[in-house]
């Protein structure tokens, strides 16, 4: 008998590595639509601070995808390690999209990635523009077939189980499940405003510090801007996404409101310390009717209680505390950013309060923050099922020890906490570099003329 | 839907893609696992160039691991799960020293001067450990996951003779990609690891059918035996003609600087073919076939489609990038 349950350990161990590796696409999918917009407004203008902005953060899309690659390949083995009832159950269906992630994006992104970033002076000017299309297609696409298989374990449609086993029945229903475009949308998103405030936060660091250079104000009013716009129709969204949730998963609302009574004028839970011995909340402040407000569009609209699912439920604190973090960051992202656009679009960057400049930098990774805790929320509100209603998540687990599982989790632990170190320090010290850069230079010289001993690979202090 | 060709062949196919993937990885991301542990003996300026070389190409060659272990996951779901809990720690050990080679390609050119040395020691060490990782799970694959005292001495010898076998490639690939001292040096390199590298697969071909009266028998019987002595001798053939080749002087203009590493491709896919042809059709020794672990056929024509549609784009765009990078590398620069 193991001293601790191999389960836990396992779903720890999963929980962080999945932590680990979703900060990176989060930032890789929007990060390289941005370069391609960098890209294009140099091409079309020809000014030498667009391509300033285009050097910096192509160093930091190169960084962010090494991650995300190398801690997204220990996802892929973690399904045979420690998940064998996984693939055994429904390899049928998330074999195909899997591969089809791999087939169409991953070698995508992982070749034209070289000649986006050491291709300058080999491949003409728009080959060069078009590798970084393809990698910024490439990281979508791969999103996309991720989170297709993430909306299906959400919410299983167009299959049959045949002896135990999960067969595809219809693909199409499969890839467009009733959750796919909410959770799809939602994370795009999510990730544009994580790229947003990490180039905002950057800027007004180097802005704060030295004033930065024509590009430095540049990309900090774009990323402002682009903030300011997005908030809001991400808090539209995600309203629809929890509708949607509400009406496929509602027990998973339930916990995310605290909410143990399926009845009409539920309150809106602000604060509130959920008791799932006795099922009832603590020291509540609730704004009454306002959760049957939000989800029902009616005061007296009746909204499911987690009692109606007694013992079939998800853990009620994460979801409901969770949820909170999410919505607390989106709210503080959406004052930030909209006083920041006021003040620029009326005085320009310089004329910015320093004090919202640190306020920016503060916001530097608030991107995560909401992403993880959103994660949080739908994947623990999954549980206890892995895919719901065909496979708990007890049941696929491998008959790997605790004693193994616990030694690989310090491992990956350890690794983790050095490489975020390390990557938070480099970004910083990037920002800090790139001013030196000059402002203009020929950035395009003929192949073959700039092969000589160009500039090492190393950034010069 | 339903293939359009009798089923039996779909596992088939798809163990002889996985195959495919899996050569081209041990052959790709060799070169550069090589590399990465050849540049203890280098230093600065020299060792920067090596990395420059395998700096736009480690991405992609590392995307076929992705694919081959992502072929056995969605195509032979239980030969996955039983293979991998079986390979529980090597798998782990692997993964984190995949991690530390990957990032330290990055954070060496980026962290602080100061911090530089750290990352390529972390480089290094990563590259070390991948290779002993993947020899080990080699050799455990080989022997059915046998856990004898004498099985676990085979799968450090496997673990050992990979990490030649990454040697020996990765000093090729340096041959074809640097000039002047540094690739004379690669040369003496490649002549003492295709000798370890020799020697590691005469070990393996000799223990396997000692080891496994099914393979025995696959290889020591009329008429296959005649059929199969091609492969030994190919591969003896090239390892003394390669010895040979390297020992004279490297042309003045270099044109046949590319000899070598086809040399060491072709003498990776020999070996692989042998242990290909041993197993066949099992996916573990003697336990599962590969009809046995197979999804189901549904699932397994719908990724067939769009693997023949995206593989000769996927192997084409490959060979552009490194048309695109041939030649003789340089300091890499995001200029």
């Amino acid at each position: 008998m193991d001293a601790i349950d191999p389960l836990i350990l396992a779903r720890i161990q999963f929980a962080a590595n999945i932590s680990f590796h979703i900060l990176f696409p989060t930032i890789t999918v929007a990060l390289g639509w941005a370069l391609l917009g960098f890209k294009l407004a140099y091409n079309r203008t020809q000014d030498g601070a667009w391509m300033d902005a285009y050097r910096l953060w192509v160093k930091v899309f190169a960084l962010s995808f090494a991650m995300g690659v190398v801690s997204g390949i220990t996802m892929s083995f973690q399904f045979g390690t420690n998940w064998p009832g996984y693939m055994e159950k429904v390899g049928n269906v998330a074999g195909p999209l899997l591969a089809y992630e791999v087939l169409t994006a991953f070698f995508l992104e992982a070749v034209f990635l070289g000649i986006m970033l050491f291709g300058f002076s080999r491949v003409p000017n728009w080959v060069h523009t078009m590798a970084t299309l393809l990698v910024a297609g490439g990281t979508t696409l791969s999103a996309f077939w991720i989170i297709v298989l993430n909306s299906w374990m959400q919410t299983p449609v167009g299959y049959e189980i045949r002896d135990g086993v999960v067969h595809a029945t219809d693909w199409w229903a499969i890839v467009f499940n009733p959750s796919m475009p909410y959770r799809l949308t939602h994370m795009l998103i999510a990730s544009a405003l994580t790229v947003a405030f990490l180039i905002a936060g950057m800027s007004a660091w180097r802005w704060l510090k030295d004033g930065g250079g024509e590009g430095v104000r540049r990309t900090l009013k774009a990323a402002v801007y682009a903030a300011a716009l997005l908030i809001p129709v991400q808090i539209f969204v995600g309203d629809q996404h929890g509708l949607n949730t509400l009406e496929h998963q509602p027990q998973k609302i339930a916990a995310m409101e605290a909410n143990w009574e399926t009845r009409g004028n539920v309150p809106l839970v602000l604060f509130a310390i959920p008791d799932s011995e006795a099922r009832t909340n603590h020291m509540e402040i609730a704004i009454p009717s306002g959760a049957s407000l939000i989800l029902k569009h009616h005061a007296d609209g009746v909204v499911p209680g987690l009692n109606d699912y007694e013992g079939n439920h998800p853990p009620v604190g994460p979801l409901f505390w969770g949820f909170r973090i999410m919505v607390g960051i989106g709210v503080l992202m959406l004052a930030l950013s909209w006083f920041a656009a006021w003040t620029i679009r009326r005085r320009g960057v310089d004329a910015m309060p320093r004090w919202l400049g640190w306020g920016l930098v503060a916001m530097t990774f608030s991107g995560w923050g909401a992403t993880l805790a959103g994660w949080y929320v739908t994947e623990i509100g999954r549980q206890p099922w892995l895919v719901t209603g065909v496979l708990k998540t007890a049941d696929a687990v491998g008959p790997v020890g605790s004693a193994m599982v616990a030694s690989s989790l310090t491992l990956y632990l350890a690794v983790y906490a050095v490489l975020l170190t390390a990557y938070v320090a480099v970004l910083y010290r990037l920002a800090k570099l790139g001013k030196a850069a000059p402002e203009t230079k020929p950035m395009f010289p003929l192949p073959g003329v700039a092969e000589g001993p160009a500039e090492a690979l190393e950034v010069k202090p | 839907m339903t293939p359009f060709f009798d089923p039996w062949w779909l596992p088939v196919i798809f163990a002889g893609l996985m195959g495919l993937s899996i050569l081209l990885y041990v052959i790709l991301d060799g070169y550069d696992l090589g590399v990465g542990m050849l540049t203890r003996l280098e230093k600065d300026e020299n060792r920067d160039l090596m990395v420059a070389s395998i700096g736009p190409f480690w991405d992609a060659n590392e995307t076929w691991l992705v694919l081959g272990i992502g072929l056995l996951l969605v195509a032979f779901p239980v030969a996955h799960g039983l293979i991998l809990t079986q390979l529980y720690l090597p798998v782990v050990l692997m993964l984190v020293a995949l991690i530390l080679r990957g990032v330290s390609f990055e954070f060496r050119a980026k962290a602080p001067p100061e911090h530089k040395q750290r990352w390529d020691n972390a480089f290094f060490a990563g590259s070390l450990l991948t290779a002993l990782c993947q020899g080990y799970m080699l050799g455990a694959y080989v022997l059915g996951f046998d856990q004898s005292l004498a099985s676990v001495l085979f799968c450090l010898l496997a673990a050992l003779g990979l990490v030649a076998g990454y040697l020996f490639v990765g000093a090729c690939w340096l041959i074809y990609k640097v000039e002047g001292d540094l690739q004379k040096r690669a040369v003496r390199w490649a002549e003492v690891t295709l000798w370890l590298t020799a020697l590691a697969m005469a070990i393996i071909s000799i223990a396997t059918p000692l080891l496994s009266e099914r393979i025995f028998e696959r290889w020591f019987r009329l008429p296959e035996i005649i059929a199969l002595l091609p492969i030994p001798i190919a591969a003896a053939t090239l390892f003394i003609g390669l010895a040979i080749f390297l020992r004279r002087p490297l042309r003045a203009r270099d044109e046949l600087s590319w000899v070598p590493l086809a040399t060491a491709g072709i003498l990776f896919a020999l070996g692989f073919v042998g242990i290909a042809y041993s197993f066949y059709p099992y996916l573990i020794a003697d336990r599962l076939d590969i009809w046995q672990a197979a999804a189901s056929p549904e699932s397994l024509s719908i990724i067939l489609i769009g693997a023949l549609f995206v593989l000769p784009v996927i192997l084409g765009y490959s060979i552009l990038s490194h048309w695109i990078f041939r030649g003789k590398a340089t300091h890499l620069s995001y200029e």
